[in-house]
Protein backbone atom coordinates (compact mmCIF):
# COMPACT_ATOMS: atom_id res chain seq x y z
CA UNK A 1 0.00 0.00 0.00
CA UNK A 2 2.92 2.70 0.76
CA UNK A 3 4.60 1.36 -2.24
CA UNK A 4 1.77 2.15 -4.80
CA UNK A 5 0.92 5.33 -2.36
CA UNK A 6 4.37 6.38 -3.07
CA UNK A 7 4.45 5.55 -6.94
CA UNK A 8 1.46 7.86 -6.98
CA UNK A 9 2.81 10.76 -5.22
CA UNK A 10 6.03 11.07 -7.25
CA UNK A 11 4.16 10.49 -10.32
CA UNK A 12 1.44 13.71 -9.29
CA UNK A 13 4.40 15.74 -8.56
CA UNK A 14 6.35 14.62 -11.58
CA UNK A 15 3.06 14.72 -14.03
CA UNK A 16 2.58 18.39 -12.04
CA UNK A 17 5.59 19.67 -12.90
CA UNK A 18 6.85 17.93 -16.02
CA UNK A 19 3.51 18.89 -17.10
CA UNK A 20 4.68 22.62 -17.48
CA UNK A 21 7.21 20.99 -20.23
CA UNK A 22 4.20 19.74 -21.72
CA UNK A 23 1.70 22.67 -21.87
CA UNK A 24 5.18 24.26 -23.67
CA UNK A 25 5.52 21.48 -26.05
CA UNK A 26 1.98 21.94 -27.04
CA UNK A 27 2.03 25.48 -27.67
CA UNK A 28 4.68 25.26 -30.62
CA UNK A 29 3.82 21.98 -31.62
CA UNK A 30 0.32 22.15 -31.68
CA UNK A 31 -0.97 25.95 -32.06
CA UNK A 32 1.97 27.08 -33.62
CA UNK A 33 3.34 23.72 -35.59
CA UNK A 34 7.02 25.19 -34.85
CA UNK A 35 9.14 21.87 -33.83
CA UNK A 36 11.11 24.16 -31.29
CA UNK A 37 13.47 21.80 -30.26
CA UNK A 38 15.32 23.86 -28.05
CA UNK A 39 13.28 22.78 -25.13
CA UNK A 40 16.18 20.12 -23.86
CA UNK A 41 18.64 23.31 -23.34
CA UNK A 42 15.86 25.87 -22.49
CA UNK A 43 14.85 23.16 -19.69
CA UNK A 44 18.50 22.88 -18.34
CA UNK A 45 18.83 27.37 -18.65
CA UNK A 46 15.64 27.75 -15.65
CA UNK A 47 17.80 25.08 -13.85
CA UNK A 48 21.26 27.35 -14.22
CA UNK A 49 19.58 30.76 -13.91
CA UNK A 50 17.54 29.57 -10.77
CA UNK A 51 20.36 27.53 -9.33
CA UNK A 52 22.89 30.31 -9.76
CA UNK A 53 20.86 33.70 -8.42
CA UNK A 54 19.81 31.22 -5.51
CA UNK A 55 22.96 30.95 -4.35
CA UNK A 56 24.32 34.60 -4.93
CA UNK A 57 21.94 34.96 -2.40
CA UNK A 58 18.50 36.23 -4.37
CA UNK A 59 14.97 35.32 -2.97
CA UNK A 60 14.02 31.93 -4.29
CA UNK A 61 10.96 33.03 -5.77
CA UNK A 62 11.99 35.26 -7.46
CA UNK A 63 15.04 33.62 -9.08
CA UNK A 64 12.18 31.37 -9.67
CA UNK A 65 10.18 34.07 -12.02
CA UNK A 66 14.43 35.18 -13.51
CA UNK A 67 14.61 31.97 -15.30
CA UNK A 68 10.53 32.18 -16.79
CA UNK A 69 12.07 35.12 -17.80
CA UNK A 70 15.30 33.82 -19.11
CA UNK A 71 13.53 30.84 -21.12
CA UNK A 72 10.93 33.93 -22.77
CA UNK A 73 14.24 35.64 -24.01
CA UNK A 74 15.65 32.22 -25.04
CA UNK A 75 12.14 31.28 -27.26
CA UNK A 76 12.45 35.06 -28.55
CA UNK A 77 15.55 34.14 -30.20
CA UNK A 78 14.33 31.11 -31.50
CA UNK A 79 11.13 32.49 -32.59
CA UNK A 80 13.40 35.74 -34.28
CA UNK A 81 16.07 33.29 -36.11
CA UNK A 82 12.81 31.65 -38.25
CA UNK A 83 10.37 34.71 -38.36
CA UNK A 84 13.29 37.46 -39.37
CA UNK A 85 16.54 35.43 -40.60
CA UNK A 86 14.19 32.81 -42.40
CA UNK A 87 16.01 29.78 -40.89
CA UNK A 88 13.18 26.79 -40.54
CA UNK A 89 11.69 25.94 -37.19
CA UNK A 90 13.37 22.93 -37.00
CA UNK A 91 16.84 24.14 -37.28
CA UNK A 92 16.41 27.18 -35.06
CA UNK A 93 15.13 25.02 -32.34
CA UNK A 94 18.34 22.48 -32.87
CA UNK A 95 20.76 25.38 -33.31
CA UNK A 96 19.50 27.23 -30.14
CA UNK A 97 19.70 24.08 -28.51
CA UNK A 98 23.64 23.47 -29.45
CA UNK A 99 24.19 27.30 -28.50
CA UNK A 100 22.48 27.25 -24.58
CA UNK A 101 24.44 24.21 -23.90
CA UNK A 102 27.65 26.47 -23.80
CA UNK A 103 25.51 29.47 -22.22
CA UNK A 104 24.18 27.27 -19.77
CA UNK A 105 27.76 26.64 -18.86
CA UNK A 106 28.97 29.49 -18.64
CA UNK A 107 26.12 30.72 -16.33
CA UNK A 108 26.59 28.09 -14.29
CA UNK A 109 30.44 28.53 -14.12
CA UNK A 110 30.98 24.80 -14.52
CA UNK A 111 28.69 21.60 -15.10
CA UNK A 112 26.24 22.17 -12.12
CA UNK A 113 25.43 24.34 -9.18
CA UNK A 114 24.71 22.36 -5.98
CA UNK A 115 21.67 23.84 -3.88
CA UNK A 116 21.12 21.85 -0.98
CA UNK A 117 22.51 24.27 1.66
CA UNK A 118 20.49 27.08 0.00
CA UNK A 119 17.11 28.15 0.90
CA UNK A 120 14.60 27.19 -1.90
CA UNK A 121 11.27 28.36 -2.59
CA UNK A 122 10.22 24.15 -1.95
CA UNK A 123 11.52 25.06 1.68
CA UNK A 124 9.45 28.18 1.76
CA UNK A 125 6.64 26.99 0.56
CA UNK A 126 7.10 23.89 3.27
CA UNK A 127 7.63 26.08 6.27
CA UNK A 128 4.44 28.25 5.76
CA UNK A 129 2.24 24.80 5.70
CA UNK A 130 4.32 23.59 8.31
CA UNK A 131 4.48 20.70 6.73
CA UNK A 132 8.54 20.11 7.25
CA UNK A 133 9.92 19.62 2.94
CA UNK A 134 7.73 16.30 2.54
CA UNK A 135 6.22 15.51 -1.14
CA UNK A 136 3.10 16.75 -0.06
CA UNK A 137 4.15 19.93 0.12
CA UNK A 138 5.96 19.87 -2.45
CA UNK A 139 3.30 18.43 -4.71
CA UNK A 140 0.86 21.57 -3.01
CA UNK A 141 3.73 23.80 -4.23
CA UNK A 142 3.73 22.38 -7.80
CA UNK A 143 0.08 22.17 -8.06
CA UNK A 144 -0.64 26.09 -6.81
CA UNK A 145 2.42 26.93 -9.43
CA UNK A 146 0.73 24.86 -12.31
CA UNK A 147 -2.87 26.12 -11.40
CA UNK A 148 -2.07 30.22 -11.64
CA UNK A 149 -0.31 28.87 -15.27
CA UNK A 150 -3.40 27.48 -16.11
CA UNK A 151 -5.83 30.29 -15.16
CA UNK A 152 -3.71 32.15 -17.69
CA UNK A 153 -3.62 30.19 -20.01
CA UNK A 154 -6.62 29.17 -19.93
CA UNK A 155 -7.48 32.74 -20.34
CA UNK A 156 -5.21 33.95 -22.71
CA UNK A 157 -5.77 31.32 -25.07
CA UNK A 158 -9.34 32.61 -25.64
CA UNK A 159 -8.63 35.99 -26.12
CA UNK A 160 -8.17 37.95 -29.32
CA UNK A 161 -4.89 37.71 -29.50
CA UNK A 162 -5.07 34.13 -27.93
CA UNK A 163 -7.20 32.97 -30.87
CA UNK A 164 -4.57 34.73 -33.75
CA UNK A 165 -1.77 32.25 -32.14
CA UNK A 166 -4.02 29.48 -31.89
CA UNK A 167 -5.16 29.83 -35.45
CA UNK A 168 -1.07 30.56 -36.75
CA UNK A 169 -0.23 26.66 -36.88
CA UNK A 170 -3.28 26.11 -39.01
CA UNK A 171 -3.36 28.69 -41.80
CA UNK A 172 -1.06 31.12 -41.31
CA UNK A 173 -1.93 32.76 -44.45
CA UNK A 174 -5.52 33.11 -43.33
CA UNK A 175 -4.41 34.46 -40.17
CA UNK A 176 -2.00 37.54 -42.17
CA UNK A 177 -5.22 38.21 -44.51
CA UNK A 178 -7.40 38.56 -41.24
CA UNK A 179 -5.26 41.17 -39.79
CA UNK A 180 -2.55 39.81 -37.51
CA UNK A 181 0.96 39.47 -38.00
CA UNK A 182 2.01 35.74 -37.56
CA UNK A 183 5.30 36.69 -36.70
CA UNK A 184 4.32 38.55 -33.78
CA UNK A 185 2.24 35.12 -32.83
CA UNK A 186 5.28 33.12 -33.32
CA UNK A 187 7.24 34.95 -31.35
CA UNK A 188 4.83 35.04 -28.22
CA UNK A 189 4.14 31.72 -28.61
CA UNK A 190 7.65 30.44 -28.73
CA UNK A 191 8.55 32.66 -25.88
CA UNK A 192 5.93 31.70 -23.72
CA UNK A 193 6.53 28.26 -24.28
CA UNK A 194 10.13 27.86 -23.34
CA UNK A 195 9.42 30.44 -20.13
CA UNK A 196 7.07 27.47 -18.89
CA UNK A 197 9.81 24.75 -20.08
CA UNK A 198 12.96 26.90 -17.81
CA UNK A 199 10.05 27.73 -14.84
CA UNK A 200 10.04 24.09 -14.89
CA UNK A 201 13.76 23.52 -15.14
CA UNK A 202 14.20 26.00 -12.27
CA UNK A 203 11.47 24.29 -10.04
CA UNK A 204 12.98 20.91 -10.44
CA UNK A 205 16.62 22.13 -10.00
CA UNK A 206 15.38 23.52 -6.37
CA UNK A 207 13.46 20.38 -5.94
CA UNK A 208 16.55 17.85 -6.46
CA UNK A 209 18.77 20.57 -4.70
CA UNK A 210 21.48 21.05 -7.38
CA UNK A 211 21.11 22.54 -11.43
CA UNK A 212 23.10 19.87 -13.89
CA UNK A 213 23.86 20.83 -17.22
CA UNK A 214 22.63 17.40 -18.26
CA UNK A 215 19.49 17.91 -16.53
CA UNK A 216 17.28 18.83 -19.89
CA UNK A 217 18.21 15.67 -22.10
CA UNK A 218 14.89 14.27 -23.35
CA UNK A 219 12.84 16.64 -21.87
CA UNK A 220 11.57 17.35 -25.50
CA UNK A 221 10.90 13.52 -26.20
CA UNK A 222 9.59 13.44 -23.04
CA UNK A 223 7.18 16.69 -24.06
CA UNK A 224 6.23 15.19 -27.01
CA UNK A 225 5.57 11.99 -26.03
CA UNK A 226 3.04 13.62 -22.84
CA UNK A 227 1.52 15.94 -25.28
CA UNK A 228 0.58 12.36 -27.82
CA UNK A 229 -0.36 10.25 -24.85
CA UNK A 230 -2.38 13.19 -23.66
CA UNK A 231 -4.36 13.15 -26.52
CA UNK A 232 -4.72 9.69 -27.36
CA UNK A 233 -5.85 9.05 -24.00
CA UNK A 234 -8.45 12.06 -23.47
CA UNK A 235 -9.14 13.55 -26.97
CA UNK A 236 -9.61 17.21 -25.53
CA UNK A 237 -11.65 19.83 -26.83
CA UNK A 238 -11.23 23.09 -26.08
CA UNK A 239 -8.55 25.10 -24.09
CA UNK A 240 -9.05 24.15 -20.55
CA UNK A 241 -9.16 19.78 -21.73
CA UNK A 242 -6.10 20.70 -23.77
CA UNK A 243 -4.52 22.03 -20.54
CA UNK A 244 -5.59 18.90 -18.56
CA UNK A 245 -4.54 16.34 -21.36
CA UNK A 246 -1.51 17.92 -21.36
CA UNK A 247 -0.85 17.60 -17.30
CA UNK A 248 -2.67 13.82 -17.68
CA UNK A 249 -0.64 12.59 -20.46
CA UNK A 250 2.54 13.92 -18.32
CA UNK A 251 1.61 12.24 -15.09
CA UNK A 252 0.50 8.57 -17.14
CA UNK A 253 4.01 8.99 -18.70
CA UNK A 254 5.84 9.44 -15.30
CA UNK A 255 3.54 6.77 -13.70
CA UNK A 256 4.74 4.29 -16.08
CA UNK A 257 8.11 5.23 -15.85
CA UNK A 258 8.17 5.73 -11.69
CA UNK A 259 6.60 1.45 -12.29
CA UNK A 260 9.27 0.56 -14.59
CA UNK A 261 11.86 1.74 -12.34
CA UNK A 262 10.29 0.27 -9.13
CA UNK A 263 9.95 -3.18 -10.79
CA UNK A 264 13.64 -2.94 -11.14
CA UNK A 265 14.07 -2.16 -14.62
CA UNK A 266 17.28 -0.10 -15.11
CA UNK A 267 17.42 3.45 -15.76
CA UNK A 268 19.23 3.07 -18.93
CA UNK A 269 15.99 0.95 -20.49
CA UNK A 270 13.77 3.85 -19.12
CA UNK A 271 14.19 5.40 -23.04
CA UNK A 272 13.15 2.04 -24.85
CA UNK A 273 9.76 2.10 -22.27
CA UNK A 274 9.24 5.85 -23.59
CA UNK A 275 9.47 4.57 -27.22
CA UNK A 276 7.05 1.25 -26.21
CA UNK A 277 4.25 3.74 -24.64
CA UNK A 278 4.39 6.26 -27.52
CA UNK A 279 4.37 3.80 -30.43
CA UNK A 280 1.56 2.29 -27.79
CA UNK A 281 -0.65 5.08 -27.99
CA UNK A 282 -0.12 5.82 -31.71
CA UNK A 283 -1.09 2.75 -33.04
CA UNK A 284 -4.15 1.89 -30.75
CA UNK A 285 -6.38 3.77 -32.84
CA UNK A 286 -4.70 2.60 -36.45
CA UNK A 287 -5.48 -1.22 -35.31
CA UNK A 288 -8.75 -0.59 -33.57
CA UNK A 289 -9.78 0.63 -36.99
CA UNK A 290 -8.44 -1.93 -38.82
CA UNK A 291 -10.30 -4.36 -36.74
CA UNK A 292 -13.30 -2.46 -37.50
CA UNK A 293 -12.05 -2.80 -41.06
CA UNK A 294 -12.38 1.57 -41.36
CA UNK A 295 -10.53 2.57 -44.23
CA UNK A 296 -7.15 4.34 -43.43
CA UNK A 297 -5.18 7.10 -45.38
CA UNK A 298 -1.75 6.01 -46.42
CA UNK A 299 1.12 7.18 -43.94
CA UNK A 300 2.15 10.36 -43.24
CA UNK A 301 5.72 11.31 -43.83
CA UNK A 302 6.50 14.25 -41.99
CA UNK B 1 -19.04 53.73 -65.91
CA UNK B 2 -18.96 57.29 -64.52
CA UNK B 3 -15.65 57.12 -63.22
CA UNK B 4 -15.85 59.91 -60.56
CA UNK B 5 -12.93 59.86 -57.84
CA UNK B 6 -15.01 58.79 -54.77
CA UNK B 7 -16.34 55.41 -55.84
CA UNK B 8 -13.45 54.05 -57.09
CA UNK B 9 -12.48 51.19 -54.97
CA UNK B 10 -9.59 50.01 -56.20
CA UNK B 11 -6.62 51.26 -58.78
CA UNK B 12 -3.81 49.87 -59.95
CA UNK B 13 -1.06 51.75 -61.48
CA UNK B 14 1.70 50.56 -63.90
CA UNK B 15 1.71 47.08 -61.83
CA UNK B 16 4.47 45.10 -62.79
CA UNK B 17 5.76 41.84 -61.02
CA UNK B 18 8.68 39.89 -62.02
CA UNK B 19 10.24 36.97 -60.22
CA UNK B 20 13.87 35.12 -60.62
CA UNK B 21 15.20 38.38 -61.66
CA UNK B 22 18.55 37.36 -62.28
CA UNK B 23 18.04 33.85 -63.82
CA UNK B 24 17.36 32.38 -66.79
CA UNK B 25 13.98 31.58 -65.27
CA UNK B 26 13.10 34.97 -64.96
CA UNK B 27 9.38 35.67 -65.12
CA UNK B 28 7.55 38.69 -65.67
CA UNK B 29 4.39 37.99 -64.09
CA UNK B 30 2.60 41.09 -64.70
CA UNK B 31 3.47 43.62 -67.23
CA UNK B 32 2.36 46.98 -66.55
CA UNK B 33 -1.86 46.26 -65.62
CA UNK B 34 -3.70 49.62 -65.01
CA UNK B 35 -7.02 48.91 -63.33
CA UNK B 36 -10.17 50.68 -62.07
CA UNK B 37 -12.41 48.76 -59.54
CA UNK B 38 -15.55 50.71 -58.78
CA UNK B 39 -17.74 50.21 -56.21
CA UNK B 40 -20.12 47.34 -56.02
CA UNK B 41 -17.86 45.95 -59.25
CA UNK B 42 -18.05 42.25 -59.63
CA UNK B 43 -14.97 41.77 -62.13
CA UNK B 44 -14.55 38.55 -63.12
CA UNK B 45 -10.99 37.31 -64.37
CA UNK B 46 -10.20 34.82 -66.71
CA UNK B 47 -6.63 33.79 -68.25
CA UNK B 48 -4.75 30.61 -68.25
CA UNK B 49 -1.97 29.77 -66.60
CA UNK B 50 0.72 32.10 -66.04
CA UNK B 51 -0.95 34.85 -67.22
CA UNK B 52 -1.06 36.63 -64.37
CA UNK B 53 -4.39 36.08 -62.37
CA UNK B 54 -3.41 35.10 -59.00
CA UNK B 55 -0.27 37.10 -59.09
CA UNK B 56 -2.83 40.22 -59.39
CA UNK B 57 -4.70 39.40 -56.38
CA UNK B 58 -1.50 38.77 -54.32
CA UNK B 59 -0.29 42.29 -55.05
CA UNK B 60 -3.92 43.47 -54.08
CA UNK B 61 -3.79 41.73 -51.17
CA UNK B 62 -0.59 42.89 -50.29
CA UNK B 63 1.63 39.25 -50.08
CA UNK B 64 4.40 41.10 -52.08
CA UNK B 65 4.59 44.57 -53.34
CA UNK B 66 4.68 45.66 -57.11
CA UNK B 67 7.91 46.81 -58.40
CA UNK B 68 9.41 50.04 -58.08
CA UNK B 69 6.78 52.39 -60.17
CA UNK B 70 3.67 50.58 -59.74
CA UNK B 71 0.55 51.42 -57.13
CA UNK B 72 -1.80 49.98 -55.42
CA UNK B 73 -4.70 52.61 -53.91
CA UNK B 74 -7.66 51.27 -52.17
CA UNK B 75 -10.59 53.37 -51.24
CA UNK B 76 -7.95 56.67 -51.86
CA UNK B 77 -4.93 55.12 -49.58
CA UNK B 78 -2.06 54.11 -51.33
CA UNK B 79 -1.23 51.03 -49.58
CA UNK B 80 1.34 49.95 -51.97
CA UNK B 81 4.19 49.06 -49.23
CA UNK B 82 1.65 47.90 -46.73
CA UNK B 83 2.56 44.35 -45.83
CA UNK B 84 -0.63 41.77 -46.24
CA UNK B 85 -1.76 42.00 -42.51
CA UNK B 86 -2.45 46.04 -42.46
CA UNK B 87 -4.41 45.80 -45.25
CA UNK B 88 -7.07 43.08 -44.02
CA UNK B 89 -9.15 46.10 -43.24
CA UNK B 90 -9.82 46.99 -46.88
CA UNK B 91 -9.14 43.39 -48.50
CA UNK B 92 -11.02 39.79 -47.88
CA UNK B 93 -10.08 36.88 -49.77
CA UNK B 94 -10.67 33.53 -50.71
CA UNK B 95 -8.34 30.76 -51.61
CA UNK B 96 -8.36 28.06 -53.36
CA UNK B 97 -7.82 25.20 -51.20
CA UNK B 98 -10.84 25.72 -48.22
CA UNK B 99 -7.61 24.52 -45.61
CA UNK B 100 -6.18 28.00 -46.42
CA UNK B 101 -9.07 30.17 -45.82
CA UNK B 102 -10.15 28.57 -42.82
CA UNK B 103 -8.17 27.13 -39.71
CA UNK B 104 -9.35 23.79 -39.31
CA UNK B 105 -8.44 23.09 -35.71
CA UNK B 106 -10.91 26.36 -34.73
CA UNK B 107 -14.42 25.78 -34.02
CA UNK B 108 -16.63 28.44 -36.68
CA UNK B 109 -17.37 30.41 -34.16
CA UNK B 110 -13.32 31.22 -33.55
CA UNK B 111 -12.96 31.64 -37.28
CA UNK B 112 -15.49 34.05 -37.19
CA UNK B 113 -14.18 35.96 -34.41
CA UNK B 114 -11.17 36.27 -36.42
CA UNK B 115 -12.31 37.54 -39.39
CA UNK B 116 -14.82 39.86 -37.60
CA UNK B 117 -11.91 41.85 -36.13
CA UNK B 118 -10.02 42.82 -39.61
CA UNK B 119 -10.31 46.31 -38.60
CA UNK B 120 -9.25 46.22 -34.93
CA UNK B 121 -6.60 45.13 -33.41
CA UNK B 122 -6.55 41.90 -31.46
CA UNK B 123 -6.62 42.96 -27.70
CA UNK B 124 -6.85 40.79 -24.68
CA UNK B 125 -10.53 40.93 -23.84
CA UNK B 126 -12.29 37.76 -24.40
CA UNK B 127 -12.56 36.53 -28.09
CA UNK B 128 -16.52 35.59 -28.04
CA UNK B 129 -19.00 36.94 -26.12
CA UNK B 130 -23.22 36.26 -26.24
CA UNK B 131 -23.23 39.57 -28.72
CA UNK B 132 -20.52 38.30 -31.28
CA UNK B 133 -22.15 34.78 -31.26
CA UNK B 134 -25.82 35.75 -32.21
CA UNK B 135 -24.06 38.06 -35.22
CA UNK B 136 -22.32 34.77 -36.33
CA UNK B 137 -26.14 32.76 -36.37
CA UNK B 138 -27.36 35.59 -38.00
CA UNK B 139 -24.68 35.39 -40.78
CA UNK B 140 -24.46 31.66 -41.22
CA UNK B 141 -28.46 31.01 -40.94
CA UNK B 142 -28.13 33.46 -44.70
CA UNK B 143 -26.15 30.85 -45.82
CA UNK B 144 -28.84 27.99 -45.46
CA UNK B 145 -26.38 25.55 -44.42
CA UNK B 146 -27.47 24.75 -41.14
CA UNK B 147 -23.64 25.54 -39.90
CA UNK B 148 -25.69 28.16 -37.61
CA UNK B 149 -26.47 25.58 -35.05
CA UNK B 150 -22.74 24.37 -34.83
CA UNK B 151 -20.94 27.38 -33.81
CA UNK B 152 -18.57 25.05 -31.53
CA UNK B 153 -18.17 22.32 -34.10
CA UNK B 154 -13.90 22.55 -35.74
CA UNK B 155 -13.94 23.51 -39.19
CA UNK B 156 -12.00 20.54 -39.95
CA UNK B 157 -15.02 18.27 -39.73
CA UNK B 158 -17.10 20.34 -42.23
CA UNK B 159 -17.12 19.35 -46.01
CA UNK B 160 -15.29 21.08 -48.71
CA UNK B 161 -18.11 23.02 -49.84
CA UNK B 162 -18.98 24.30 -46.52
CA UNK B 163 -15.88 25.07 -45.32
CA UNK B 164 -15.75 27.21 -48.36
CA UNK B 165 -19.04 28.75 -47.69
CA UNK B 166 -17.53 29.86 -44.14
CA UNK B 167 -14.65 31.09 -45.98
CA UNK B 168 -16.84 33.30 -48.08
CA UNK B 169 -18.45 34.67 -45.31
CA UNK B 170 -15.32 35.28 -42.85
CA UNK B 171 -14.02 36.86 -46.31
CA UNK B 172 -16.84 39.19 -45.78
CA UNK B 173 -17.57 40.17 -42.68
CA UNK B 174 -16.42 43.20 -41.17
CA UNK B 175 -17.15 45.05 -44.68
CA UNK B 176 -13.71 45.12 -46.19
CA UNK B 177 -13.54 47.24 -49.45
CA UNK B 178 -13.18 44.69 -51.80
CA UNK B 179 -13.67 41.16 -52.73
CA UNK B 180 -10.58 38.64 -53.61
CA UNK B 181 -11.82 34.94 -54.75
CA UNK B 182 -9.00 33.27 -55.99
CA UNK B 183 -10.46 30.09 -58.42
CA UNK B 184 -12.45 29.54 -54.92
CA UNK B 185 -14.44 26.73 -55.99
CA UNK B 186 -11.75 25.25 -58.17
CA UNK B 187 -11.62 22.23 -55.84
CA UNK B 188 -15.33 21.63 -55.20
CA UNK B 189 -17.75 19.27 -57.00
CA UNK B 190 -19.70 20.42 -59.76
CA UNK B 191 -22.99 20.77 -58.11
CA UNK B 192 -21.18 22.04 -54.71
CA UNK B 193 -19.46 24.76 -56.58
CA UNK B 194 -22.36 25.86 -58.51
CA UNK B 195 -23.95 26.55 -54.82
CA UNK B 196 -20.96 28.19 -53.41
CA UNK B 197 -20.79 30.69 -56.81
CA UNK B 198 -24.65 31.08 -56.31
CA UNK B 199 -23.74 31.80 -52.41
CA UNK B 200 -20.91 34.62 -53.62
CA UNK B 201 -23.52 36.05 -56.17
CA UNK B 202 -25.67 36.58 -52.99
CA UNK B 203 -23.11 38.19 -50.65
CA UNK B 204 -21.47 40.35 -52.84
CA UNK B 205 -25.23 41.69 -54.10
CA UNK B 206 -25.90 42.49 -50.03
CA UNK B 207 -23.11 43.29 -49.00
CA UNK B 208 -22.93 45.73 -51.84
CA UNK B 209 -19.07 45.06 -52.07
CA UNK B 210 -16.81 45.37 -55.02
CA UNK B 211 -15.36 41.84 -55.98
CA UNK B 212 -12.61 40.71 -58.15
CA UNK B 213 -13.38 36.85 -58.84
CA UNK B 214 -10.27 34.63 -60.46
CA UNK B 215 -11.76 31.94 -62.38
CA UNK B 216 -10.31 29.33 -65.27
CA UNK B 217 -14.28 28.80 -66.26
CA UNK B 218 -15.27 30.70 -69.33
CA UNK B 219 -19.29 30.02 -68.29
CA UNK B 220 -18.39 31.40 -65.08
CA UNK B 221 -16.89 33.76 -66.09
CA UNK B 222 -19.19 34.55 -68.14
CA UNK B 223 -22.64 34.27 -66.23
CA UNK B 224 -21.47 35.79 -62.87
CA UNK B 225 -20.43 39.29 -62.21
CA UNK B 226 -20.88 42.48 -63.80
CA UNK B 227 -17.60 42.87 -65.50
CA UNK B 228 -14.85 40.51 -67.56
CA UNK B 229 -11.45 41.09 -67.63
CA UNK B 230 -9.30 38.95 -69.58
CA UNK B 231 -5.46 38.70 -69.09
CA UNK B 232 -2.61 36.91 -70.91
CA UNK B 233 0.95 37.27 -70.66
CA UNK B 234 0.90 39.82 -67.59
CA UNK B 235 -1.68 42.36 -69.08
CA UNK B 236 -5.30 42.60 -69.26
CA UNK B 237 -5.95 42.01 -73.14
CA UNK B 238 -9.52 42.50 -73.15
CA UNK B 239 -11.82 44.47 -70.66
CA UNK B 240 -15.73 44.11 -71.01
CA UNK B 241 -18.26 46.12 -69.06
CA UNK B 242 -21.94 45.27 -67.68
CA UNK B 243 -23.93 46.21 -70.91
CA UNK B 244 -21.71 44.00 -73.36
CA UNK B 245 -21.14 41.49 -70.98
CA UNK B 246 -24.76 40.26 -71.01
CA UNK B 247 -24.86 39.29 -74.81
CA UNK B 248 -21.29 37.93 -74.93
CA UNK B 249 -20.74 34.15 -75.29
CA UNK B 250 -17.79 32.26 -75.66
CA UNK B 251 -17.11 32.29 -79.29
CA UNK B 252 -17.24 36.44 -78.54
CA UNK B 253 -14.75 35.92 -75.97
CA UNK B 254 -12.49 34.06 -77.72
CA UNK B 255 -12.90 37.06 -81.12
CA UNK B 256 -11.76 39.57 -79.09
CA UNK B 257 -9.03 38.13 -77.17
CA UNK B 258 -7.71 37.08 -80.70
CA UNK B 259 -8.28 40.33 -81.66
CA UNK B 260 -6.45 42.07 -78.59
CA UNK B 261 -3.75 39.98 -77.98
CA UNK B 262 -2.75 40.11 -81.97
CA UNK B 263 -2.40 36.06 -81.74
CA UNK B 264 -4.17 32.76 -82.10
CA UNK B 265 -6.23 31.65 -79.13
CA UNK B 266 -4.33 28.60 -78.34
CA UNK B 267 -5.21 27.96 -74.90
CA UNK B 268 -7.42 23.97 -74.48
CA UNK B 269 -7.09 24.08 -70.69
CA UNK B 270 -9.82 27.52 -70.74
CA UNK B 271 -12.27 25.90 -74.11
CA UNK B 272 -12.03 22.20 -71.99
CA UNK B 273 -12.99 23.83 -69.02
CA UNK B 274 -16.03 25.80 -70.11
CA UNK B 275 -17.79 22.60 -71.26
CA UNK B 276 -17.44 21.33 -67.37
Amino acid sequence: MDTIASVLSVSLYEGLVFGLVTIGVYLTFRFLTFPDLSVDSTFTLGGAIAGVLIVNGVNPFVATLGAFAGGLCAGLVTGFLNTELRISALLAGILMMVGLYSVNLRIMGGANVPLLREVNSFDVVAGLLGLGGGMVSSIIFVALVVLVFFLILNWFLRTEIGLALRATGDSEQMVRSLGTDTNKTVLLGCALSNGLVALAGALVAQNQGFSDVGMGIGMIVMGLAAVIIGEGLFHPKGIAPILLACLGGTFVYRLFLTIALRLGMPPGDLKLVTALLVIVVLAIPYVQKRLRHEWMPPAQRL
Amino acid sequence: MDATENNIVLQLRKVRKIFARDSVDKIIALNGVDLDVYDRDFVTVIGSNGAGKSTLLNIVAGVFPPERGGMVIIKGHDVTNLPEHKRAAYVGRVWQEPAVGTAGKLTIEENLCLALLRKHPRGLSSAIDKQRRQQFREQLASLGLGLEDRLNTPVKNLSGGQRQALALVMATIGNPAILLLDEHVATLDPRTAQTVLQLTAEIVHREQMAAIMVTHNMEVALRYGKRLVMMHKGRIVVDIGETDKKALTVTDLIAAFEQAAGEKFLDDTILLSSQE
